[in-house]
């Protein structure tokens, strides 16, 4: 009778250590959102409510999907920082090709849509067969996509989004059980995450991205497609920033520098969820989380009072700070 | 052995006491004594990693010494950076040229030192004293002070370097290997130039692996071995033969799997006939199932261009390849995937492992890399073979607590087995081993040197590369010696040191062996 109390808190101290272990295994970005968000919620009541939930996690849902789209780059060892400037692209271009005409709405998507994949087949072929780096070639068609759009609109765009455009950004599906309004931007939001996720955890395509982040040499000497691989990820990063811009439309305003700097929005979003900068890391849900926090803690320096620019400065800690961390611990292990 | 006479007569120039250098987990010089007298062509010969180039370094002020002292002229000196060795007359020419090739001979000779007048560099001076040291060098005629360096041979920047050396006044003259990209006609030049640099009365200490020209050029010449001074020795003394036995005399450091038996081995898997590309000529040779076939050679010799271009890294541009009784042309590793190859790479870290990825994605990766790009996958298997992450690691005895954990975090050992299981969920039946137990500790060497021949049991081929000459003999049912991007002999099994030596440096010929003969034959 005397062995059953050992073997009871040895037990319990097991059950204990399998808890923590599992804690211990919680990415840090969830505990993080949940810090900020619930701090947001004490500083504006707006945020207690399901409406003003809905409200916030409507417009973080692009910044997302762009993020889905940079994490997937960052984690094959590039940048895409073209993404911005075809999101400008893209909400320019949509009103120009619109022309305050509803029935062209659904044209309007398709076209942007390949433009989306064509400017992911120019960045992926020039990263991938003209070996330039992908810093350089993204960097080169952020001017040159942004160029386009400004030469296109003559600089000021003319003409506004459709109501059936706008929708999708904006708009509310009626009647959802439990919740009542449910956002489609959300909703968009949500299927790509869960296609993504499928995507990049669940098939050969994910796994091999990786290994080309975290060594091409020996993902080359593996039989891995480098060349399709990179390219085929430059392609997923540029549809996902239409798709984005598509949603940004539904309330933003249309002007030629409405993208200006959300590629590195994107970067900040992947970084904070967990996404190594130097390639071979990466995570749908964490992203996603990511942009959820990087969205809480614009709210919450908007709600403290400081103006925009500090939004920037904070982007930019966050960023050197990743990469400080990245740095770290690499150096530490070798 | 034979020792070297003294010459109590002349004062050395140039003195070495007891030097020792360690790098973690060798001990790459021990208490390494040698003299080096004015006037004199001092050749240090040995086989890979036996210390040459470790003893260069640490004469030229590149590498300190742990313990040991540098007499240069009667004074002790110690250089803490080769620029200091420079200005006390001792040059050191690498392998690799550190010259500058987008400026002018005349720029690159007196770099940081040009003649200036009122703080503007002269450069009409220059290009006089320029002029004057190629004339010395006897080369006025075929180097121009003002050419580009990017536009001269090999063998002319080579020439450079050495007026370099000479515009610093050297003494003592280090050439690495300095023969290795040349023709034999510029080897021919280089041997003049050498003379006139001993008539100067300059000490000149040459390394290389080339028996021959070491024989051509050297007075003496000093055996290195595994960090060991094995003894010196007059050029005029001794034989190649010698000379290559005083190289590889060792004892065999651990014991080895049995070799296979000759009923074992299956029919050819892999046969190249005349393979050549850049690196490679004529390479013809047969592989056989069940075998697993040694290739041996110095460093530069062409094995791992042969493995690559087998495995489609660079691949074959002549010749043809047969895979399982089919001709293939392989172009990529993909391809040789497919066709159930498998490579095991010298440089395990940068170009096996996938360091932040788990183990089981590892494993996983080149099978995968086959399979549709969106194809589903199963964490710890295949869509038909769900359970072969745990059944591979307990093939490979991979000792850990979870496939999930990053190989970053295991051993050496354990790392080389994840690379091997790699392949072996490809189903990989040709096996390439890029020096498979470099930097392993002895005990996990023993079990991957147990793991290739079990392979071999179960019917795969086997080419096995390694510098490691016991390796080779321990482990090879054939050897195939390599030299100069070709296949310069085939030896059988258990050959000794000094047959493969002879055979790898040019100087012997495999007996009763049809195809070395064939390709010696080639060669002239």
């Amino acid at each position: 009778m005397t062995t059953t109390t050992p073997t009871f808190s040895s037990r319990a101290v097991s059950v204990l250590a399998a808890i923590w272990g599992f804690i211990r295994r919680i990415p840090p970005i969830y505990p993080v959102f949940f810090a900020i968000f619930i701090t947001v919620g004490f500083l504006n009541p707006n945020y207690q409510t399901m409406n003003g939930i809905f409200v916030f996690l409507r417009r973080a849902s692009p910044l997302a999907i762009l993020a889905i789209g940079q994490m997937m780059v960052l984690a094959s060892g590039g940048f895409d920082l073209s993404q911005g400037s075809l999101v400008t692209f893209v909400i320019v271009g949509s009103s120009m090709l619109l022309s305050n005409d509803p029935a062209k709405a659904y044209s309007t998507i398709g076209i942007m849509m390949a433009v989306g994949v064509l400017v992911g087949l120019i960045n992926g072929t020039a990263v991938s067969f003209l070996k330039i780096p992908s810093l350089i070639v993204t960097l080169g068609m952020l001017l040159l996509v942004k160029g386009v759009a400004m030469y296109w609109s003559g600089g000021a765009p003319k003409g506004y989004f459709t109501d059936n455009f706008r929708v999708f950004g904006r708009g509310n599906f009626e009647n959802v059980p439990i919740f009542g309004k449910f956002p489609i931007a959300l909703f968009i939001m949500l299927v790509i995450a869960v296609v993504f996720y499928f995507i990049f955890h669940r098939t050969n395509y994910g796994k091999q991205v990786l290994a080309i982040g975290d060594n091409v040499r020996a993902a080359q000497l593996s039989g891995v497609r480098v060349r399709g691989i990179r390219v085929l990820t430059f392609v997923f990063s540029a549809f996902l920033t239409v798709i984005a811009a598509i949603l940004y439309g539904g309330y933003g305003g249309i002007s030629t520098n409405v993208g200006d700097g959300m590629e590195f929005q994107a970067v900040s979003a992947a970084v904070i969820g967990g996404t190594l900068l130097l390639g071979g890391k990466g995570s749908v849900p964490n992203v996603v989380f990511g942009a959820f926090t990087l969205e809480a803690l614009f709210n919450l320096l908007n709600l403290i009072g400081l103006p925009k620019p500090y939004r920037d400065a904070v982007q930019g800690l966050i960023i050197i700070g990743a990469v400080a961390y990245a740095a770290l611990t690499t150096r530490r292990k070798q | 052995m034979a020792v070297q006479e003294t010459q109590a007569e002349t004062q050395p120039l140039l003195e070495v006491r007891n030097i020792t250098k360690r790098f973690p987990g060798v001990v790459a010089l021990n208490n390494v004594s040698l003299k080096f007298y004015p006037g004199e062509v001092h050749a240090v010969v040995g086989e890979n990693g036996a210390g040459k180039s470790t003893l260069m370094k640490i004469i030229a002020g590149a590498y300190t010494p742990d313990a040991g002292e540098i007499i240069l002229q009667g004074e002790r000196v110690s250089f803490a950076h080769p620029v200091e060795a420079y200005a006390k007359g001792v040059s050191i020419i690498f392998q690799e040229f550190n010259l500058l090739p987008e400026r002018s001979v005349a720029q690159n000779i007196f770099l940081g030192r040009e003649p200036s007048r009122f703080g503007i560099i002269d450069r009409r001076q220059l290009h006089r004293d320029t002029e004057a040291v190629l004339k010395e060098l006897g080369v006025e005629n075929l180097i121009s002070p003002s050419a580009l360096v990017s536009s001269l041979s090999v063998a002319n920047q080579q020439i450079v370097e050495i007026a370099k050396a000479i515009s610093y006044d050297s003494k003592v003259l280090i050439m690495d290997e300095p023969t290795a990209a040349l023709s034999s006609v510029e080897v021919k030049m280089l041997d003049d130039l050498v003379e006139r640099l001993k008539a100067r009365g300059m000490a000149i200490i040459f390394i290389s692996h080339r028996l021959g020209e070491v024989f051509d050029i050297a007075d003496k010449i000093t055996v290195l071995k595994d960090g060991q001074l094995v003894g010196t020795v007059l050029t005029k003394n001794t034989t190649p033969q010698e000379v290559v036995f005083m190289m590889v005399g060792r004892e065999l450091d651990h014991y080895y799997p049995p070799l296979g038996k000759p009923e074992d081995f299956g029919e050819v898997v892999l046969r190249v006939t005349d393979g050549s590309n850049d690196f490679l000529k004529n390479i013809s040779f047969e592989l056989r199932k069940g075998e697993v076939l040694g290739v041996a050679g110095l460093q530069g010799s062409g094995r791992t261009e042969l493995a690559q271009a087998l495995f489609g890294v660079v691949p074959f541009k002549g010749g043809t390849l047969e895979v399982h009784g089919k001709v293939q042309m392989i172009k990529n590793p993909t391809q040789a995937i497919a066709l159930r190859m498998g490579f095991v790479t010298e440089d395990r870290k940068s170009e096996g492992l996938f360091p932040r990825q788990a183990i089981c994605d590892n494993m996983l990766l080149a099978v995968r890399s086959l399979q549709p790009v969106f194809g589903y996958i199963f964490k710890d298997g295949l869509p038909k073979e769900r359970k072969l992450v745990p059944g591979l690691g307990k093939r490979v005895d991979i000792r850990t607590d979870s496939y999930d954990r990053e190989v970053q975090f295991l051993s050496g050992g354990n790392q080389q087995k994840v690379v091997l299981a790699k392949w072996l969920a490809s189903k990989a039946d040709i096996f390439i081993f890029d020096e498979p137990t470099r930097g392993i500790d002895v005990e996990a060497k023993a079990g991957i040197h147990d793991m290739i021949r079990e392979l071999t049991k179960q019917g795969v081929a086997v080419l096995m590369i390694s510098s490691e000459l016991p390796e080779i003999i321990g482990m090879s049912d054939r050897i195939l010696v390599m030299r100069d991007g070709r296949i310069a002999g085939e030896l059988p099994a258990q050959s000794s040191e000094a047959e493969i030596m002879l055979v790898a440096t040019g100087h012997g010929q495999a007996e009763n062996n049809h195809s070395s003969v064939q390709a010696e034959a080639g060669k002239e």
